[in-house]
């Protein structure tokens, strides 16, 4: 077994990728890339395609949004509404988790 | 080997029909999804079903599995009878989307030679780039204060020299940057499977989550700690000494603070921009009167002090 150290990249809002990269990534066509921006499901910055740039949490999403569309079958309304309840359902989970600690 | 039960991991009986197999996929493919389920061993999970669900709806490699019978029991030593796959002749057909992920030593050893398939990527083609990895990874609180290198274990499906699909593990050890929070990605570029011909290699994603603590919970970049406190420290204000993810502080208690107020330490959660808030929730405790001693002051404070907090439900 070998061992070495890797920092690898945050996907915060501190880094950007361009379409053709988000693609890359996500392992899609762009006009797939596009239609989640037309879903509102990506938020670039940006005039226009080609200085659209996408957070690092941007791209995070896309990964997800690839996944739940490839392997559950969702359309892009599907995946755009599972994304929304995801975040909900952890943010109720967080909240969940600090009531039940308060009662002993 | 392990023998894998693949009835048991799709949770359906051994005379399931292919339509039952079908649904029970679907209906644990929503449940154990990486991006839904919130378990750590996702990944882990829904590759074997898909791996299960793989041989259970061909009929040609059910039928081939079924042969070998439920004469093992999970986890047994396994080993496929001398003349496995004579008899059977395997279409080889192309799989569906996820079959291009490594699928285990016991299904390769059934089937990974007799289909004789390719490893490659969805972009099949001789030079194939590698394919990415997920895994979740566990943190501590501090970490994401202060920053950590964690060793993970990694298990990487490669091609050896003679073809033959082999399992290599590897430590890696991972920064982890200060300020991240729970859900986050961390891309690890190269890390992932090594790429076919001279596709390059494929990245691993590390989705990190936080190990539960004995007294914080968390919640984004806030932070908070339930603080227990005396009647007299509520009644008369006190200062308290208290622990922190950064390290021990005083808090002066306001004379008259009720349970579950919530007291805001400011900046003191997660690093980051803009840095988590660290909250104390003041629960107040009683002591409870085991002896004569306190007994005595308590049937002081209920004769000498005028209190009634149940006027509003007077009749």
């Amino acid at each position: 077994m070998t061992s070495n150290t890797v920092a690898g990249i945050l996907l915060d809002r501190t880094v950007t990728y361009s379409l053709r990269e988000t693609c890359r990534v996500c392992g899609s066509e762009a006009e797939w890339v596009i239609a989640l921006v037309e879903q509102g499901i990506l938020q670039p910055t940006g005039e226009g395609r080609h200085e659209w740039e996408f957070s690092g949490s941007s791209v995070h999403t896309a990964m997800k949004a690839r996944r739940l569309q490839l392997d559950l079958g969702l359309n892009l309304s599907g995946v755009a509404l599972a994304l929304e309840l995801l975040d909900e359902i952890e943010m109720l989970r967080s909240r969940l988790g600090m009531l039940e600690a308060d009662h002993d | 080997m392990d023998y894998k039960d693949y009835y048991d991991i799709m949770d359906v009986p051994r005379d399931a029909t292919q339509a039952d197999i079908k649904k029970a996929y679907r209906k644990l493919a929503r449940q154990y999804h990486p991006d839904v389920s919130d378990k750590p061993n996702a990944e882990q999970l829904f590759k074997d079903l898909g791996e299960a669900y793989a041989v259970l709806k061909d009929p040609e490699k059910r039928a081939a599995y079924d042969e070998l019978g439920a004469n093992w029991k999970a986890g047994q030593e396994f080993r496929p009878p001398p003349d496995w796959g004579a008899g059977f002749e395997f279409s080889g057909r192309g799989f569906e989307p996820g079959d291009e992920e490594a699928f285990s030593d016991f299904f390769e050893q059934l089937f990974g030679a007799r289909t004789g398939r390719a490893y490659a990527d969805r972009a099949t083609g001789f030079d194939a780039r590698g394919q990415d990895h997920h895994a979740k990874i566990l943190i501590e609180l501090e970490d994401a204060y202060r920053g950590a290198t964690r060793s993970i274990g990694l298990r990487t499906p490669e091609v050896d020299a003679s073809g033959r699909v082999v399992t290599k593990e590897r430590q890696l050890n991972v920064k982890i940057p200060k300020g991240i929070r729970k859900g986050q990605r961390i891309r690890l570029a190269g890390q992932g499977s090594p790429g076919v011909g001279k596709g390059r290699r494929g990245d691993l994603y590390l989705d990190v989550d936080f190990n539960p603590h004995r007294i914080y919970k968390i919640d984004g970049r806030d932070v908070y700690l339930e603080l227990p406190i005396t009647p007299w420290e509520a009644a008369l204000g006190a200062t308290v000494d208290i622990p922190t993810p950064a390290g021990r502080v005083d808090l002066t208690l306001p004379a008259g603070v009720g349970n579950g107020r919530k007291m805001r330490l400011k900046d003191r959660g997660i690093p980051g921009s803009p840095p988590g808030h660290l909250y104390i929730v003041i629960k107040l405790t009683m002591p409870s009167a085991d002896d004569e001693n306190a007994k005595a002051l308590f049937r002081r404070m209920r004769d000498e002090m005028s209190y009634d907090p149940r006027k509003h439900l007077e009749g």
